[in-house]
Formats: C-alpha cells, structure tokens, sequence
C-alpha cells in the first residue's frame, strides 16, 4: 500500500531559506521521519536532520509539522490523507543551524542555571528513605524526554525573543517544580522561580501539555503548583504571618 | 546534565545576555503553518462568554423578576439590602434605591472566575490572542505576562476561591430554603428546587476542583506520606481537578438558566413544575 506524498520541507541555514516541494514515496505504516529519510536517501542527500532513537524516547527529531510541534518519529503518515500535504519546518523558537536542525543550546544554558538537587543530610544508617507517595508527583517530570517541544511552542519565547533572557520556559519551570517538591530537597526556590526564571511570564494557556509526546501535564501538575507555592510565600499575607508565628511547619 | 549540574557551573557556555546579536531564526514568514481550523475554539469561547456577560449585566442592573416565592435567583443572593424582595437573607444596610443588589455581591464570583486558572487560559488565548492556539504567532509587540500589575492581581485567587465557598454555603442554603412552598411550609419541591440544587452542586464541584483548592488541601506539602488525611483529600480534589474546565462551563450554564428559570416564574412566563 503505498502512495506518492506531497512534502514541503524548509531547507537554507541562518541566512535564509525557503520551503521546498518534493513528491515522495510513502509505504503503509511509516511515520514522518521515514519520509523524510528516503527524501535524503532518494533526491536531497545534503538534507539536515537530527535524529536517534525512532522511539520517541531521546527527544531528537523535533519539528514542526502543519505547523504543530511534534516528534518527526512519533507522527504516522496515517494521520494525514493521501492527498494532503505536509509541511515540515524546523521549531521555530530556536536559530536554524540548517534545514530541520536546530540550535537548542538556550535550553541547556537555562538548566544550567537551576540551583541542583540538594538533599538533606543522610539518616543515621546512612540511607536516604522517603515514601514512594512523596516523590511520585516529582517522577511524573521525570518522565521528560528533553525534545523542547514545550519550549519551542510557548508563546513567551516564541513570539517574543527578548524574553529569552528573564525566562526558562516550561520544561524548567517544571524542573523547578520537580524539585521544590521533592520530599529530601532543601533548597528553597521559589523566590528564585519568580524572580529570575520568569514563572509570571507564563500566563497558563497550556501549549506546553498539548504538545508534550509523554503526556506530562506541565501546567496542571508543575506551573500551577510552582504559582501557588509562589503565591504562599510572596502574596498570600496569612501564609506568611503563619510562618512567622510558627503555626505552620515549612514542609 | 539537568539533574546534578552545580549553579553555573555545568559544562555549557553561560548564556549570551542580551548585549549580542541573538542567531537567526528559519525565515517562515507565515504567522502559522497550521492547516486545521485553530481559530474555531478561541471564537466559540468569545461568542459564549459574550453572550454570558451580555446576559449577566443586563440581570444584574435589572433589580427586578428576582425572586419568586420560594426561588431566589443566584446572581441576587446573598441579598444583603433592605430593598431585597424575599426573605432568604438577612438584610444588612439600605443602600440607594437606583444600585441594584446583585451589584454589591457580585464582585465575588466574578473575581473567582476571573483569576480562575482555566478561565485565565481561555480569555487569554480567545480575547487577548495571547497565543489565539499553540503554535500561532500572537499579535502583541511586547509580553510581561503576570509579571505586573494588573495581572500581577490573578495571585489573588485563593481569597475569591474562599469568598466563593461562602457564597456556595448561601445557594445552598437557598435550594434548602425552596424546599418550603410559598406560604413558608416546609415538605414543597418543585422544578425550581431541583435547578437551585444543582446549580449549588455545580458550583461546589467548580470551587473544590480548583487548582487553589487542590493547593490548600495538600498540594503544598512535600511530605505526603507524613499527612495521610490531607493525602486523601488532595488525591480526591486531584481527581476532579482533572475536569476543572468542564466544571467550569458547566456551573456558568447552571447560574444562568438557575437565573432564567427565576426570571420565568417571576414574569409569569411559565407556573413551576409542582412535585409535592
């Protein structure tokens, strides 16, 4: 079963570039990298394309297809009509280094920046113990492949290249939040959230949950909870008052 | 590299500042590449809570077909002035006979669904385009987000979402009250009484379901293990938390033909639907 597709894909560099028109083989069950790796096998061998695992489990193939955030691997060709086109362009948020590829290094510049995980000190046999309730809200961000999908799709840098420098985007505000609620943790970072990793920039409209390829739901389960925690200790007046009489145990 | 790299320190180039020419981006000139109808959901969002607004103001300034024995409206309960028809609530001052009472009370669930975190998603995206859907660029020049005020305010959500649980104790108290027939005896049910009861229960599933909410009841611990009650109680609200949005639209519906139905009965449009 198969049927000749009509592909426009971006190709150029930082200089600039266009999206070119290619008609290509497409056989039945294939994703959109498949397509893509026989346009480079079959007519353009110079095309970039970063890739690795086609499993959508090292966060490699990221791009944007009609226009959507996705992995080129985790996207069936099934989903589209015969006749359809399909068009697939590098994420946009990021500097093109050429064709599909990307500069990402922002990101990895931002995880840098975060205070790492600081445990408290070991118990008297030295384990650290903890509950397996304690630390599942934290695993669920665990699960992040690092593709930057949800990076690549937040309005805040991706309409706005200036924020690049107050803001962390999503997948490390929910590194913040993974954090902050790690049961043997004992950095605070909430003010820290707030004040140099942006998380008032992000104004909760949820593209980062929609186009997570594992279903993480950064909003609901990470930013949200990051605000709130924010909102105890900088605008909330009784939980800080509560604090400060020691009613409340800073857990 | 994201999970133990010391502060400034890992093995990546700090970051450029601002100072430097940032690279260049894929020159797409398109504002979107999307070929689905993402304009659709941002258009039915304005449309339903223009209609809602349109509806709940003129209500509101109306100040009459509010009450009718043993229904009171949601939007004029509690009604707190001496001008009130009915008697579901104390009346606690005269205020000016042109202020409707609606417009004191208001204010408060209002603020709740404001500051809301799902309302705050939907006007964003529908009437401020800010993005319009994921992946379409904005029209905005410039973008602070709720860094500032005003928006800086949406902090405030957790004090309506308290005032809010007040207000759900009144309408409560309200279908309660409907269980009496117009004379004031107890053992009446009407058709009026089951819409005062579930748009209560709408309401308390919209309240507790809130991200607030789950945040309080044990959102803000780290130790869930050492609070097993509050454990439970976060469990639950995290289930329902899950239908937030749907909540949401759901309990405006409720309020505004919990509103309506009043209105009805109080223009003599329709009689009550009797049960006992």
């Amino acid at each position: 079963m198969s049927y000749d597709a009509t592909f426009r894909v971006w190709r150029g560099d930082a200089a600039g570039g266009d999206l070119q028109t290619f008609t290509v083989e497409v056989n039945e069950g294939e994703v959109v990298l498949d397509v893509i790796h026989r346009l480079q096998a079959t007519q353009v061998g110079d095309l970039a394309v970063r890739w690795n695992c086609k499993a959508g489990k090292c966060g490699s193939c990221s791009a944007e297809i009609n226009g959507r955030p996705r992995l080129m691997c985790m996207t069936r060709m099934s989903t589209f009509g015969e006749d359809e086109t399909v068009t697939v362009t590098p994420m946009r948020t990021f500097p093109v280094v050429r064709d599909l590829v990307t500069d990402v290094s922002y990101n990895y510049e931002k995880a840098a920046q975060i205070p790492a995980f600081t445990p408290r000190p070991r118990e008297a046999d030295g384990s650290h113990r903890m509950q397996q309730v304690d630390v599942e809200r934290s695993q669920e961000f665990r699960k992040c492949i690092e593709c930057f999908l949800c990076q690549d799709t937040c309005h805040v840098i991706r309409d706005h290249e200036e924020n690049k420098a107050v803001f962390a985007g999503p997948r490390f505000l929910i590194r913040l939040a993974e954090l902050d609620m790690h049961p043997l943790d004992v950095v605070d970072r909430k003010h820290e959230a707030q004040d140099e990793f942006g998380l008032g920039y992000c104004n909760i409209t949820k593209c980062c949950s929609e186009v997570c390829p594992e279903g993480i739901h950064l909003t609901d389960n990470g930013i949200i909870p990051l605000k709130e925690r924010v909102v105890d200790r900088r605008y909330d007046p009784l939980t800080w008052l509560g604090s400060k009489i020691r009613r409340r145990r800073p857990d | 590299m994201t999970a133990t790299a010391p502060r400034r320190t890992g093995a990546v180039t700090p970051g450029r500042g601002t100072t430097e020419t940032p690279p260049r981006r894929a020159a797409i000139a398109a504002r979107t590449l999307r070929t689905d109808r993402w304009w659709l959901q941002p258009l039915v969002t304005v449309v339903v809570l223009v209609l809602f607004i349109a509806y709940s103001t003129v209500r509101a300034f109306q100040n009459a077909h509010y009450f009718s024995e043993p229904y009171i409206s949601p939007f004029y309960s509690p009604c707190i002035t001496t001008d009130c028809e009915g008697d579901t609530f104390p009346e606690l001052f005269t205020g000016p006979s042109w202020i409707s009472p609606a417009i004191y009370i208001l204010v408060i669930p209002l603020g709740f669904r404001l500051t809301c975190y799902y309302y705050r998603k939907a006007y964003y995206r529908s009437f401020w385009q800010s993005p319009p859907a994921c992946a379409v660029a904005e029209p905005h020049r410039r973008y602070t987000g709720e860094t500032r005020l005003p928006l800086l305010g949406q902090n405030l959500h957790r004090y309506f979402f308290y005032a809010g649980l007040v207000f759900n104790v009144i309408l409560t108290y309200d279908a309660v009250l409907a269980f009496r027939d117009e004379t004031g005896a107890w053992g009446h049910m009407g058709l009026g009484t089951l819409v005062l009861l579930a748009n209560a229960a709408l309401l308390w599933l919209y309240s507790v379901s809130c991200h607030s909410c789950r945040h309080i009841v044990g959102g803000r611990l780290n130790s869930f293990s050492r609070h097993p009650l509050r454990y439970r109680f976060w469990t639950v609200v995290s289930r329902l938390n899950a239908h937030h949005m749907k909540f949401a639209w759901v309990s405006l519906f409720g309020v505004a033909f919990a509103d309506f139905y009043v209105l009805l009965l109080a223009t003599d449009t329709i009689s009550d639907l009797r049960f006992f």
